[in-house]
């Protein structure tokens, strides 16, 4: 039995459909990356499956338990059994690193503070990271908060880590490292992963399988060799990172009426 | 044109209850919290450094406002009160007006800018930068952890500053009317104690606990359901404030018109000129 699954979810904001009518199943221990255009609705995908977003229309399961149609409260112990990692980090600007990553053990156990203080220095010590536990989230440079986050979403040792563009904003170095970071953690805890990105060589190097979302339907569902065989044009412009003519149109246009100058 | 009109007036309104009830929706979830615990530790621990900034770091605002609106009572007040000769009963009106009307509406207009703004930038950054969610994905309610406290705060602190607005305002006008107008010291005294009596003190703070209240709620709602980027947490503080005004002068509208019947049943009708 699948560990997640969506059945015909529908979303939509306002006038906007985001999406229309996903079906989705993750089995447990693997990684899932969700590829698609900008606003196609990965990161909303994502939000539905720890209830952040509730859908429209359609069933969001985790463990064979419905969750999307769970009270608030309820779905708090649900979610214990998540790790996100958000596109920004989403650090509490307010606290130190240390605090940060400490925040989930204090609000969800009862460890003394010597324990707590060694499961964060643990933590720290798996992202690379040994000692920025004193600094604040603004004295860290981008990919370093992207790992403290993501030491922050494994603190409680989840079973399902979700990754919000993991890779965006770094440089390849520090993207390499966070790709090498996923693969370590799937290798080390046994999570199973689903990374929402639209980096191609990311999503090659941690998927062993890939969905790439468009008009908020899925037109891709297949592993890493498969997408590279792919004959469908949408998928192959997107793998290519080829613009459409008509995407191409409006600047042609532009460009075409560009008064030239001798 | 006319079925767009009618439409538009339909979604408005719509909008408008639904945004009303999204409010209350709140309310409850914050007073739920507030009764399943606010008093454990782990909540206290949340509670002390919002009490420091909404209370200690308001002081000298608050202290400025009453101590000013004392002094502007008694150069206003005083020409009426020369003429008809009545000028060492001026200790009675300005310390009526301070503890009962001006003081609270005053320091909690006042709160509502400086703290009501600063917790609707604060909580409305940490929604468009998605800890709000990271809270809610780590199982942790927002709510709990970040409303419950700012709200506390502002319930207990807006009285306490309101009577060092009191305080201040008394003095403040008491420094003009004896000082540079030349009312005898102990008249002004004397009435300003006739003027007042511990119902009307009360009265004052009485009101100035739901002022808190409506403060703390209103800009922590408005923080939570922020626009996107820096626009939407501007446009958000800008709401905040003035809704947190208008329901301070609603509220005060009330609440003069309540106590005052409560004190009529209790007391009758009692007049400042003896």
């Amino acid at each position: 039995m699948a560990l997640i699954e969506l059945r015909n979810l529908h979303k939509r904001f306002g006038r906007l459909v985001v999406l229309d009518g996903v079906d989705l199943q993750v089995e447990a221990g693997q990684t899932l990356v969700i590829i698609g255009a900008s606003g196609t609705g990965k990161s909303v995908l994502l939000k539905h499956i720890v209830g952040l977003l509730k859908p429209d229309q359609g069933e969001v399961w985790f463990d064979g338990q419905r969750i999307d149609s769970l009270p608030e409260r309820q779905l708090m112990e649900v979610r214990r059994r998540f790790g996100f990692l958000f596109q920004m980090g989403a650090l509490f600007d307010s606290l130190t690193v240390h605090e940060n990553i400490a925040f989930p053990l204090i609000e969800h156990t009862r460890k003394s503070p010597e324990e707590v203080r060694r499961i964060v220095q643990e933590k720290l010590r798996m992202i690379g990271l040994p000692d920025v536990g004193p600094k604040m989230p603004a004295d860290l440079s981008g990919g370093q908060r992207k790992r403290v986050a993501l030491a922050r979403a494994i603190a409680l040792d989840p079973q399902v880590i979700l990754y919000d563009e993991p890779t965006t904003g770094l440089d390849p170095i520090r993207s390499d490292v966070i790709n090498e970071l996923i693969l370590k953690l799937k290798r080390e805890m046994r999570v199973t992963s689903i990374v929402v990105t639209h980096d191609m060589h990311s999503a090659f190097k941690v998927a062993d399988r890939i969905v790439m979302l468009h008009e908020g339907k899925i037109a891709f569902d297949g592993t890493p060799a498969q997408i590279r065989e792919s004959d469908n044009a949408i998928v192959r412009r997107f793998v290519l990172g080829e613009a459409s003519p008509e995407e191409l149109g409006a600047l042609h246009i532009a460009a075409s009426a560009t008064p030239s100058r001798r | 044109m006319p079925t767009a009109v009618i439409e538009r007036i339909g979604r408005n309104t719509n909008d408008a209850l639904a945004a009303f009830g999204a409010f209350w929706c709140f309310t409850g979830r914050v007073l739920g919290w507030l009764f399943r615990g606010a008093m454990a530790w782990r909540n206290m621990r949340l509670l002390l450094p919002q009490m420091y900034e909404i209370g200690v770091r308001s002081v000298p605002v608050i202290a400025v406002t009453g101590a000013f609106i004392g002094m502007v009572m008694a150069v206003e007040t005083h020409t009426q009160f020369k003429t008809i000769g009545q000028e060492q009963r001026l200790g009675s009106i300005i310390v009526l007006s301070v503890v009962k009307q001006i003081g609270p509406v005053l320091a909690a207009v006042m709160l509502a800018g400086r703290v009501g703004g600063a917790l609707t930038a604060e909580l409305g950054t940490m929604n468009v930068t998605e800890q709000l969610d990271a809270m809610r994905v780590m199982g942790a309610d927002p709510i709990r952890y970040l409303v419950v406290p700012r709200f506390l705060a502002c319930v207990i602190l807006t009285p306490i500053l309101t009577i060092y607005s009191d305080l201040l305002g008394v003095l403040g006008g008491w420094f003009i009317a004896v000082k540079a107008l030349g009312v005898p010291n102990e008249p002004f005294w004397f009435y300003a104690q006739q003027g007042v009596d511990t119902w009307q003190v009360m009265e004052g703070l009485i009101k100035s606990v739901f002022f808190g209240g409506a403060i703390g709620l209103i800009s922590c709602y408005k923080g939570f359901n922020s626009g996107a980027g820096a626009a939407g947490v501007g446009r958000a503080c800008t709401e905040a404030f003035v809704a947190s005004f208008i329901s301070i002068i609603i509220l005060n509208f009330f609440f003069a018109q309540l106590l005052k019947d409560w004190y009529i049943a209790i007391y009758g009708v009692q007049g400042i000129f003896g």
